[in-house]
């Protein structure tokens, strides 16, 4: 137990909260700029059991503020790549990752197996998603929320307290823009968020102190200052999630900034080294285009092999219509698959192009 | 009466300012809202929650408060 020294010879904590510490189980939601800080916050604290769910791949542009990760991390999964470094940050507990998408169909079978649930996430149709999946299976929410140089902190559903909806009612339909875009945030801020958010879990866990339960933190790290706004419970709107939760698993949940798929057209197309083509039609339609390196997939069997997607490559997708690249490209951002487009020219007309102006495309 | 209004994230951005003094006869958020959407162009189309004294309000509260925050919901994380 030297590991955990500094804890136990707090009076507060003792061999006895530490041994709280090690027997919760946490799940974080998302291993970006907020769960980075968490995860490594509650590993290094001894959380006996930590669930980290992310279906995204780091990228370069992710490591000014998600500090778990190294450039040797660039391109794996975010669950599997925090669990390598958490293992050896600390062997001693049980780490599970989960390299998929949390949806409505796996989040209540999952939130059943925690004690607490940490909204790491980046978008307002996974937190609603969240939020009321912790309402169905009364699980308490450390909630953290990021904007430029700004956060929000609170939780949820903690001993009949309020939840996300008692604050904002119903995802927003005027900005949605805004929960995709690529807006910008201080680096830091996450970091500062994120363990305050870490710090919550442990009183929590250990009994300590006054937990965020009924209020909203609103820090700014440009002023260095945090103000409080009261939030109450309101029963209707929970009991509404509650009258709902029957029908909780019919739910689709739609990551798409927008439902516009990307269109590329042929005539306009940038070819350049390290493109996937990839042809959706079944094996009997021709012409193949044999001018271009091509993956086989067709649309009927793509939810079974997008192992064959490169995860990080630019994708293009194309059909005799452009009706299923459509629908695969929308598929592949369903499940967290980036870089997608779909061409608008059949792959008759690609070929024909091809041919006509003697591109050279094979490398 | 004057109260502070003090604006947060995108909220802010559309008022070029994070806080303000206004002067208003004691009505409710509901005209003072009207007031703000005729200020500031492009609130109207951002989602926000009032909060007077640090408790939240709907648009028929009355205006009684020394502090009025426009808070809109954060995506990121």
């Amino acid at each position: 137990m030297s590991r955990y020294n500094r804890h136990i010879i707090l009076s507060e904590i003792g061999p006895e909260g530490q041994d709280k510490i090690s027997n919760a189980k946490v799940l974080v939601i998302g291993a970006g700029g907020l769960g980075c800080p968490v995860l490594q916050y509650l590993t290094a604290a001894g959380i006996g059991t930590l669930g980290v769910i992310d279906f995204d791949v780091v990228e370069l542009s992710n490591l000014q503020r998600q500090v778990l990760f190294g450039s040797s991390s660039i391109g794996k999964n975010k669950a599997i790549a925090a669990k390598e470094r958490l293992k050896d940050l600390n062997s001693e507990i049980t780490i599970i990752a989960y390299p998929e998408a949390l949806t409505y169909q796996n989040a209540i079978n999952l939130f059943n197996q925690y004690d607490i649930i940490v909204d790491g996430s980046d978008n307002f149709e996974t937190r609603y998603l969240v939020n009321d999946a912790c309402i169905i299976t009364n699980t308490p929410l450390v909630f953290g929320a990021i904007y430029k140089f700004e956060g929000q902190v609170s939780v949820f559903n903690h001993n009949n307290g309020p939840s996300y909806r008692c604050l904002f009612p119903t995802p927003p339909q005027k900005d949605t823009v805004l929960n995709c875009s690529d807006i910008g945030v201080l680096g830091v801020l996450p970091g500062i968020i994120g363990s305050m958010q870490a710090n919550e879990i442990l009183k929590l866990v250990l009994g300590l102190g006054d937990v965020l339960s009924g209020e909203l933190l609103c820090y700014n790290a440009l002023k260095s200052k945090s103000s409080t706004l009261k939030i109450k419970r309101n029963e209707s709107i929970i009991q509404k999630v509650l009258n709902d939760k029957d029908t909780f698993e019919d739910n689709q949940i739609n990551l798409n900034c927008t439902n516009e798929t990307e269109e590329i057209s042929i005539t306009d197309f940038q070819f350049e080294n390290g493109i996937q083509f990839i042809d959706v039609r079944e094996p009997h339609e021709i012409p193949k285009v044999t001018e271009l390196n091509v993956t086989y997939i067709p649309l009927s069997e793509l939810e079974t092999h997008t192992n064959s997607i490169d995860p990080i490559k630019k994708k293009v997708f194309f059909c005799q219509s452009g009706i299923r690249s459509k629908k695969a490209v929308n598929f592949l951002k369903s499940q967290g698959i980036k870089n997608c487009y779909s061409m608008k020219e059949s792959a008759a007309d690609i070929k024909n192009y091809l041919e006509h102006y003697n591109v050279i495309t094979k490398e | 009466m004057v109260v502070t209004l003090k604006y947060f994230g995108q909220i802010a951005e559309v008022t070029q300012k994070e806080e303000e003094q206004i002067e208003i006869k004691e009505t409710l958020i509901s005209e003072l809202l009207e007031l703000l959407y005729s200020k500031y162009d492009g609130l109207k189309s951002k989602d926000f929650q009032i909060a007077q004294n640090h408790e939240l309000v709907t648009n028929e509260t009355a205006i009684s408060g020394a502090e009025i925050a426009l808070l809109p919901p954060f995506a990121g994380g």
